[in-house]
C-alpha cells in the first residue's frame, strides 16, 4: 500500500496547472460519509489527486522520458488474503503502509468493514481504495435499508466493479471484497485493477501475492476447519510479508461467518518461522 | 354513487369529507370492469391465469395479451386498462433492469414490488394526474426464497398473496381458490385448477368470447417464467371445458 | 444509474463540480494568466493497456452450423492468475459468442448483450436477434469506443444461424470486421488460422472434424502460446440450437521429448 506524494507532485504541479493550494490540499475524512457533501469531497479528493499526478508526470516525463506517470507514483505494496472454510471465509492482511521506500505506517489495518458480514481487503492506493471502500459503504448502507435485510456479498462485489470499472483509468485498486450472506454463505470475489469480478475459493492480491501463488496452490484445500484455514491464511501472508520488501509488519485476521466477524493480529515477533537462509 | 356531484370525486389530490380520495375508488372500478385474472402461489412455483374478453371477432388470436414478462425470472398479469397496465409493466421492467445493472443479480420480487407500488401511489396524490386504472400481480420462483407473488392495486397497495383475483369475477373465484389446498400443489395441478376457475367464473351471456392465458415461474422452469407449454395449456382447457359441462349437466339434472 | 448515470457512458469521476481553480476566477483572470479553464473530463485518461487478459479465441464453419473454441485463463500480465474465466456465451438459441482481450471489457459487454437479449424476450414476439445484428451491433459498439480514443480492449467472434445458414464473423478491439469460415484471433492467428483453413478448403466439413480442428488447434496453441491454458469450453451452434460445453481439459503430449538426444 502506498501514500501518494501529493506534496511533491504539488510543487510541479503549479506550474503546469494553475490550482489553488488550498483545493489540492487532501483533507482527512471519517470512515462513513453520511452526508453527500462529504461523499463529494471524497470523489474531489480523487480526481484532484489525479490531476497533480497527471500534471507531474508531463513534467517528469519532460526531464526522464522513460517515467510515464502510469507506472511512476503508484505501485502495490501489500499482502492480502481471504479464503473460503467451511461456514464462512477468512481474510488476512499484512500492516505496511509506505512511500516510495519509508514505511508510513507499520500497523495499518487493510481489512476494511462494508457491512457487518461484508469486508474488503484493500491494495493498490490507499487513498483510492479507501475512497472506494467508502463509496461501497454508503451505497450498501442505503440499499440495506430499502432492501430490509443485509446485502448480499455478490451486490457489494458488483458495485466494486462497478466503480473500479468505469474509472479503471483514474484508479489503482485490487480489492477482494468477502463476506458471508445467507444465499451463498461464505464468498471471495476478487476484484484486480482492470475491474473484473471473479469469484475465487481462495484469493491472494498485492505485490507480495506474486511470491507466494505457489504455496496457496500447493496447500489450499476445499472446506478446511476454521482453525486449519486461520494457519494457512497466517502461513500464507507470513511467507508473503518476508519475501516482499512492500509487505511487512504484522498478521491482521478476520473471521466472517453467520455469526459476524472476529477480529484478531499476530504481532510481527510472533509469526510463524520458516526457512531463512 | 354517494359522491357524484359533491365535487370532492374530481381530483385524486382531495380528501372528501369522510376521508376518501374518490378518484382511487373509481380506479378501481375499472378494474372490476375486466376480464378475471387469478394468482396462485403452489408449493413448487406461481401460475397466472387470465379470462381475456375478446371485445370484436375482427381481432387475430392472441392479440392484447395481458400476461407480461418483467424480467427472466419475473412474470406479471394484468387486470384493469390495458394501456396502464403497460405502463405499469414498462416501469418494473426498466426497475428490474437497473437492479441488475446495478447489483448485479435479478432483483428480488419483494423489492421489485415495492417500487412498483410506490410508482403507482404516486399517481394518487396529484391533480394533474389519474391514478393507474388496473391491478397487477407479480410471481416469481427462486431456488432459494421459494416462489413468491404480490398484487398491487390502483391505490398503491400491495401484500403478498398464497391465492389472488381480481377482475370481474373475483368473489367467485376467490370462494374456488379458497377450497384448494395451494402449499400442497405443484404448479402442474394449479395450471389445470387455473383453467378450470376461469371457466367456471366466466359469465357466458355477458360476455361470449375470451381467450385462456396460462404463465408460470416454477422449479420446473428454472425459475423463469413463461407461457405454459403449448400441449399442459391445451390438457387444461380441455379438462375445464369438461368441468364446466359436468357442472351444467348436473345443474340441468337437479331441475 | 444511481453511481455511474448511463450504462454505456458513465459520467466523469467528478461532475458538475467546480473546475479547477473556480473558485478565484476574479474578473482580471480572464487572460491565459487566469486559472485553469480545463475540466476534469480534459483531462480524462484513457485505457493504454488491457489488464487481465485472456487469450485466443478460434471459431470455425461446419456445414450446418459453427463451433467456437477459448481456453479459461485471464492472464495478469505473464502471472496466470485466474483459472476459470468463461468466455463461450450462449446469447440465445442462434447465437454463440466467444471473446478474446481484456476480460473486463468482456463482461461490461456482457452484460449490456444479456440485458439486451432479455428486454427481447419480455416483448415476447417471439423474434430473436439474429448473428449478423449482434455483430454488427459489435463492430458499432467497438469503433463508438475506439473513436472517443477509449477502445474496449477486446476480439469478439459471432457464431450462429442467419436465416438457416451458418454465421461466423469476427470484430476487433477497432470495430474491424469480416466474416470467414476460420477464424482466430490473437496468436492463434498466426497458428490456428493455417490450421483450420486446411480443414476448411477441402471442403465441407461436418460437426464431428469441425470438432476435431479446433481441438488440435487448441493443443498447438497450448503448446505454443505462452498465455494458454490446458481447459477450454467449446461452444457449438447448429440448427437444434446452441449448446456451451463444461469445461474441457486439454490432453496434451510431450512423447516428443524423448526424441531429443541428452547428452
Amino acid at each position: 500500500m502506498q501514500i501518494d506524494l501529493t506534496w511533491t507532485c504539488r510543487k510541479k504541479l503549479k506550474e503546469t496547472i494553475k490550482i489553488v493550494p488550498n483545493t489540492a490540499e487532501a483533507t482527512h475524512y471519517g470512515s462513513l460519509p453520511h452526508l453527500y457533501r462529504d461523499f463529494q469531497n471524497l470523489l474531489l479528493q480523487i480526481v484532484l489527486k489525479k490531476l497533480i499526478t497527471m500534471a507531474a508526470s508531463v513534467v517528469d516525463t519532460y526531464t526522464d522520458p522513460s517515467m510515464s506517470w502510469m507506472n511512476a507514483p503508484h505501485s502495490t505494496g501489500t499482502s492480502i488474503m481471504a479464503c473460503e472454510f467451511d461456514g464462512g471465509v477468512i481474510i488476512g492482511a499484512d500492516s505496511r503502509t509506505t512511500t516510495g521506500a519509508y514505511i508510513a505506517n507499520r500497523v495499518t489495518d487493510k481489512l476494511t468493514r462494508i457491512t457487518d458480514h461484508i469486508y474488503c481487503c484493500r491494495s493498490g492506493s490507499a487513498a483510492d481504495t479507501q475512497a472506494i471502500a467508502d463509496i461501497v459503504t454508503y451505497h450498501l448502507n442505503f440499499h440495506k435499508m430499502e432492501l430490509g435485510e443485509p446485502p448480499l456479498v455478490q451486490t457489494a462485489a458488483a458495485i466494486f466493479r462497478e466503480l473500479c470499472y468505469n474509472y479503471r483509468d483514474s484508479l489503482v485498486a485490487g480489492i477482494l471484497v468477502a463476506g458471508w450472506d445467507k444465499k451463498k454463505g461464505g464468498q471471495i470475489y476478487s476484484v484486480p485493477i482492470g475491474g473484473m469480478v471473479q469469484r475465487q475459493a481462495v484469493s491472494i492480491g498485492g505485490s507480495g501475492s506474486t511470491y507466494v501463488y505457489g504455496y496457496v496452490d500447493a496447500n489450499f484445500k476445499p472446506n478446511m476447519s476454521k482453525e486449519e484455514a486461520k494457519k494457512f491464511v497466517t502461513n500464507t501472508l507470513t511467507l508473503a510479508m518476508l519475501r516482499d520488501g512492500s509487505s511487512g509488519g504484522v498478521v491482521r485476521l478476520g473471521v466472517i461467518t453467520e455469526a459476524g466477524v472476529e477480529r484478531s493480529v499476530i504481532l510481527g515477533d510472533e509469526l510463524p518461522k520458516f526457512y531463512e537462509g | 354513487m354517494s359522491s357524484i356531484g359533491t365535487g370532492y370525486d374530481l381530483s385524486a389530490s382531495q380528501f372528501s369529507p369522510d376521508g376518501r380520495v374518490f378518484q382511487v375508488e373509481y380506479a378501481a372500478k375499472a378494474v372490476e370492469n375486466s376480464g378475471t385474472v387469478i394468482g396462485l402461489r403452489g408449493k413448487d412455483g406461481v401460475v397466472f391465469a387470465v379470462e381475456k374478453l375478446v371485445s370484436s371477432k375482427l381481432y387475430e388470436p392472441g392479440a392484447n395479451k395481458r400476461i407480461f414478462h418483467v424480467d427472466e425470472h419475473v412474470g406479471m398479469a394484468v387486470a384493469g386498462l390495458i394501456s396502464d397496465a403497460r405502463q405499469i409493466v414498462e416501469t418494473a421492467r426498466s426497475e428490474a433492469s437497473n437492479y441488475r445493472s446495478q447489483y448485479g443479480v435479478p432483483v428480488p420480487l419483494k423489492y421489485l414490488n415495492e417500487r412498483v407500488s410506490m410508482y403507482m401511489h404516486a399517481y394518487t396524490l396529484y391533480s394533474a394526474v389519474r391514478p393507474y386504472g388496473c391491478s397487477v400481480i407479480m410471481g416469481t420462483w427462486t431456488d432459494y426464497e421459494g416462489p413468491q407473488m404480490y398484487m398491487l392495486e390502483p391505490s398503491g397497495v400491495s401484500f403478498s398473496y398464497f391465492g389472488c383475483a381480481v377482475g370481474k369475477a373475483k368473489q367467485a373465484a376467490k370462494t374456488e381458490i379458497e377450497k384448494l389446498k395451494l402449499a400442497d400443489l405443484t404448479v402442474k395441478e394449479l395450471v389445470k385448477e387455473a383453467a378450470r376457475i376461469i371457466y367456471i367464473v366466466h359469465d357466458e351471456l355477458k360476455d361470449k368470447q375470451f381467450e385462456l392465458e396460462l404463465s408460470w415461474v416454477c422449479k420446473d422452469s428454472n425459475g423463469r417464467h413463461q407461457l405454459v407449454p403449448k400441449d399442459m395449456a391445451v390438457e387444461a382447457e380441455n379438462l375445464a371445458k369438461q368441468a364446466l359441462a359436468d357442472i351444467e349437466d348436473s345443474d340441468e339434472g337437479d331441475i | 444509474m444511481a453511481f455511474a448515470g448511463n450504462f454505456m457512458n458513465p459520467a466523469p469521476l467528478w461532475h458538475n463540480g467546480p473546475s479547477p481553480g473556480a473558485f478565484y476566477s476574479f474578473p482580471a483572470n480572464t487572460t491565459s494568466m487566469g486559472p485553469s479553464r480545463e475540466t476534469v473530463s480534459d483531462f480524462k485518461a484513457h485505457s493504454a493497456t488491457p489488464i487481465t487478459t485472456t487469450t485466443t479465441v478460434i471459431g470455425l464453419k461446419f456445414d450446418k452450423g459453427c463451433v467456437i473454441a477459448a481456453d479459461t485463463l485471464g492472464s495478469y500480465g505473464s502471472l496466470a492468475r485466474f483459472r476459470d474465466c468463461p468466455r463461450v456465451l450462449k446469447v440465445n438459441d442462434l447465437i454463440l459468442l466467444g471473446s478474446g482481450g481484456d476480460y473486463a471489457d468482456y463482461q461490461y459487454l456482457k452484460d449490456i448483450i444479456e440485458q439486451k437479449i432479455i428486454d427481447e424476450q419480455c416483448i415476447g414476439d417471439g423474434l430473436n436477434l439474429k448473428p449478423k445484428s449482434l455483430h454488427c451491433w459489435l463492430t458499432r459498439v467497438l469503433y463508438n469506443k475506439r473513436s472517443k480514443m477509449d477502445p474496449l480492449w477486446s476480439n469478439y467472434i459471432v457464431a450462429g444461424i442467419q436465416d438457416g445458414e451458418p454465421f461466423l464473423g469476427a470484430v476487433d478491439k477497432l470495430g474491424t470486421a469480416y466474416e470467414d469460415a476460420a477464424i482466430a484471433t490473437g496468436l492463434g492467428a498466426y497458428m490456428a488460422t493455417p490450421l483450420l483453413r486446411d480443414a476448411v478448403d477441402k471442403g465441407p466439413i461436418d460437426e464431428e472434424t469441425a470438432k476435431n480442428v479446433v481441438q488440435k488447434c487448441m493443443e498447438v496453441l497450448f503448446y505454443r502460446d505462452a498465455r494458454s491454458f490446458p481447459r477450454y469450453q467449446l461452444g457449438v451452434v447448429n440448427t437444434n440450437g446452441v449448446t456451451v460445453s463444461e469445461t474441457i481439459e486439454l490432453k496434451h503430449d510431450w512423447t516428443l521429448a524423448h526424441m531429443i538426444h541428452m547428452k
